[in-house]
C-alpha cells in the first residue's frame, strides 16, 4: 500500500516537474519542426500484405519483419565510429527508402558503452550517428531529411558490465518520423 | 547575505515541487591526513539542543576534512570563559573553541565563538552570528569555516554546496546539497537523463545537459527562481557546458557543423562563436581560472588526450597545445582553482582513475585505486577533489585530497549517484 502511494506521489511530482518549459529550438532544423505524433507510422491504414509481394518502398515496409527496413540498428567496435561492411546493405535499403519518400525524416541516435567519460562517450555516439548519416547521404538520403544526435552512454539497452552487453550499446539507431 | 537567503528560499520552493524522496547523501571517511592538527571543540553553552547541534556539526565538518584530530574538550566552554589551558594541553589539544548560544528577542539566536591557541594561550578570533533555528547547520558550517581558515590559512568549504545527479528506476534528479550531504533538494526531476551540471561562478545558477527533448540540450537553471532557459539547442547534440570565470559566457560542445566541436555562447544563449577546429572529437571544455585558456579533450591525435587553447591574452590565435602524453586515454580536464594543477581521468590497463598533473613540471600522480572514476570536481579551495566512481556495481561519489591522503565516500541508499559538481565559495 505504501509503495502504491509513493508511486502515485512520484507520478504527480514528475508531472509537476514535467511542466518545465520545453526547449525552443534555435536555428530550427527541418527534422525537428514536425510535432511529435503528427505522422504515426503504426496508425497508417492497414493494407493486407500478400505473401511475397510487399512493396519495399512503402511505409508499411518499415515495420514488416521481412523487410530490411525493419532493422534499424548498426553496431560499432570499441572506441570506433566506422560503419562495418556488414551493415552496408542495411544502409543502402534505408538510403533508397529515404530517396523514394522525400517527406520522411530520420533521427539518427548514436550510443556508446558505459566505459569512460560521459561527455566523451556523447561525442563518440555523435560520431557514430554522423557516420550513419553520411552513409545514408551517399546512398540516396538528403541532408534535410536527417538529423544526427547522440545519447552517449545514457540510454543503454543492456546494463551488465560485459563485452556482450557493451557491444549491444555501441550502436546507431535510425528512427523515422513518428518514431521519435 | 540577502542573496544567499534568497537562494535558500528558492531551493526550498523547488523542493516542494520536485523532492519527495529523502534519500540523503551519507559521508563516510575512508582515509585521513598524516599530520592532523589536534583540536578540541567544546560543547557550547546556552540553549541545550541548539548548542549541542551546533558543536556536533562543527566537529563533524572538521573531522571530515581529514586535517584535524578531535580531542575531547572535557566539558562545555563558553566564549566568555578562559579555556582550561593546562588541562587542554595535557589532553594534547593545540587549539580549542568554545561558544555560547543565546535566544534573542525576535526568536532568533545569537551564537558567539572563541577560538584559542592552547600552547600560546592566545585568542585567535571571536566571531558572532545572528541566525534562526532553521539556520543552525548553516551557522555551524560558518563556524567550521572560520576555524579551518584560522588554523590552516586556507578558506574552508563547509558552507559550500554540491550538485549531483541521482538515478533511481526510471527517474533522474538533479540535486543540490550542502557539502556534508545534508539538506538535499531536487532542482529538476526527469524521466530522461541529466548530465554535466556546472555551477555559475556566483553559485546562483546551474548549467546542465538534459535529454528530455530526446536529444542533449544545454539549459541554464536559476536556483533562486527555479526558472531556466535554453543556452544551446542547435541541430544535432548540445553538451558539456562550462562557465567562463566572469560568469558571462559558456563554453559548449555543439555538432551543428559536423562532429563535436567547441563553441562559446553568451549565458543567455546568444552570440555563438567557434573556439577550435578539428576533424575529430573536441569536447569537455573547462576554462582556466584566469579565463585565458580552455582545456579540453580531443581525439585529433588519434586517441583521446587533453589539449588547451588560448581564448584571450598572449596565446590567442596559436594552435591548441597538447597537455597529456602518457597512455592512450586521458579525458575530462579540470584545472585547479589556483590554475597550477590539472585533475583528469586516465585509463591505466583498463581502469579509469583520477589523476592530478602539476602543470609546471607535468608530474602526474594517480590519486585513486578504483576502476571507474569519472567527472572530477575541485573544492573551491583546491584541497579536495570530488568525483564519481562505482562500488559494488553502484554509482557513488568519492572525494580525495589533492595529496591523495584524505578519502571520503558519499553514497545514497539504493540509488546511483553520479555527475558531481562542487559549487563555489559563497561569501
Amino acid at each position: 500500500m505504501r509503495a502504491l502511494i509513493s508511486i502515485s506521489a512520484l507520478t504527480l511530482l514528475l508531472a509537476a516537474c514535467g511542466s518545465q518549459p520545453p526547449a525552443p529550438e534555435q536555428n530550427p532544423a527541418g527534422v525537428e519542426s514536425r510535432t511529435p505524433g503528427a505522422v504515426k507510422v503504426d496508425t497508417a491504414p492497414i493494407v493486407k500484405v500478400q505473401p511475397d509481394s510487399f512493396d519495399p518502398g512503402s511505409i508499411a515496409a518499415l515495420k514488416d519483419p521481412r523487410s530490411p527496413l525493419s532493422k534499424r540498428s548498426i553496431y560499432f567496435d570499441y572506441d570506433s565510429y566506422i560503419v562495418k561492411d556488414e551493415f552496408q546493405a542495411l544502409l543502402a535499403a534505408h538510403g533508397k527508402f529515404l530517396s523514394a519518400n522525400p517527406k520522411m525524416k530520420m533521427l539518427l541516435q548514436g550510443n556508446a558503452d558505459e566505459r569512460g567519460s560521459r561527455e566523451y562517450n556523447l561525442a563518440l555516439g555523435q560520431k557514430r550517428a554522423d557516420a550513419v548519416r553520411k552513409g545514408l547521404v551517399l546512398l540516396g538520403g538528403r541532408e534535410e531529411q536527417l538529423e544526427a544526435v547522440s545519447l552517449g552512454e545514457e540510454k543503454p539497452v543492456c546494463t551488465e558490465s560485459s563485452e556482450e552487453c557493451w557491444g549491444k550499446n555501441r550502436r546507431g539507431d535510425m528512427l523515422y518520423s513518428g518514431e521519435f | 547575505m540577502l542573496f544567499q537567503r534568497l537562494i535558500l528560499a528558492g531551493v526550498a520552493g523547488l523542493s516542494f515541487l520536485c523532492a519527495p524522496a529523502r534519500a540523503q547523501l551519507t559521508v563516510e571517511i575512508t582515509g585521513a591526513g598524516a599530520n592532523r592538527l589536534p583540536v578540541a571543540i567544546a560543547d557550547f553553552t546556552g540553549e541545550r539542543i541548539a548548542a549541542q547541534a551546533l558543536a556536533s556539526v562543527v566537529r563533524a565538518d572538521l573531522d571530515r576534512s581529514g586535517l584535524f584530530r578531535l580531542v575531547d574538550a572535557g566539558g562545555a566552554l563558553a566564549d566568555s570563559a578562559t579555556p582550561p589551558f593546562d588541562d587542554l594541553k595535557s589532553r594534547g589539544a593545540d587549539a580549542v573553541a568554545g561558544g555560547s548560544v543565546t535566544a534573542s528577542a525576535d526568536g532568533r539566536y545569537e551564537t558567539r565563538v572563541r577560538l584559542s591557541d592552547v600552547p600560546k594561550q592566545a585568542v585567535l578570533g571571536n566571531p558572532a552570528y545572528l541566525h534562526s533555528s532553521a539556520q543552525l547547520r548553516a551557522t555551524a558550517h560558518r563556524i567550521a569555516d572560520f576555524i579551518y581558515e584560522k588554523l590552516t590559512g586556507e578558506p574552508g568549504v563547509f558552507s559550500t554546496r554540491i550538485a549531483y545527479v541521482v538515478k533511481s528506476t526510471g527517474r533522474f534528479e538533479l540535486k543540490i546539497a550542502d557539502a556534508d550531504g545534508s539538506n538535499d533538494q531536487a532542482a529538476l526531476a526527469s524521466r530522461e537523463p541529466i548530465i554535466s551540471p556546472a555551477w555559475s561562478p556566483d553559485g546562483g545558477k546551474l548549467a546542465y545537459v538534459s535529454f528530455e527533448a530526446k536529444k542533449p540540450v544545454v539549459y541554464v537553471h536559476d536556483l533562486a527562481s527555479g526558472r531556466r532557459h535554453v543556452a544551446a539547442n542547435f541541430k544535432g547534440s548540445n553538451s558539456a557546458p562550462a562557465w567562463s570565470p566572469d560568469g558571462k559566457k559558456l563554453a559548449v560542445v555543439l555538432t551543428k557543423d559536423g562532429s563535436s566541436q567547441l563553441y562559446i555562447v553568451n549565458a543567455d544563449g546568444s552570440g555563438v562563436t567557434r573556439v577550435a577546429t578539428s576533424s575529430g572529437i573536441d569536447t569537455e571544455p573547462r576554462w582556466s581560472p584566469d579565463g585565458q585558456l580552455i582545456y579540453f579533450t580531443s581525439d585529433r591525435g588519434g586517441s583521446p588526450q587533453i589539449y588547451r587553447i588560448a581564448t584571450s591574452g598572449a596565446g590567442l590565435g596559436s594552435p591548441a597545445e597538447r597537455v597529456t602524453f602518457e597512455g592512450s586515454y586521458n579525458v575530462t580536464p579540470r584545472p585547479s582553482p589556483d590554475g597550477k594543477s590539472l585533475a583528469f581521468i586516465a585509463r591505466n590497463g583498463g581502469r579509469f582513475q583520477l589523476a592530478l598533473m602539476d602543470l609546471a613540471t607535468k608530474q602526474t600522480q594517480i590519486l585513486t585505486d578504483s576502476a571507474k572514476d569519472e567527472s572530477p570536481s575541485f573544492a573551491p579551495n583546491g584541497r579536495m577533489i570530488l568525483y564519481a566512481t562505482e562500488i559494488g556495481g553502484r554509482g557513488v561519489l568519492a572525494a580525495v585530497s589533492s595529496d591523495g591522503r584524505v578519502k571520503q565516500k558519499l553514497s545514497v541508499q539504493a540509488a546511483d549517484v553520479r555527475e558531481p559538481a562542487w559549487g563555489p565559495l559563497v561569501r
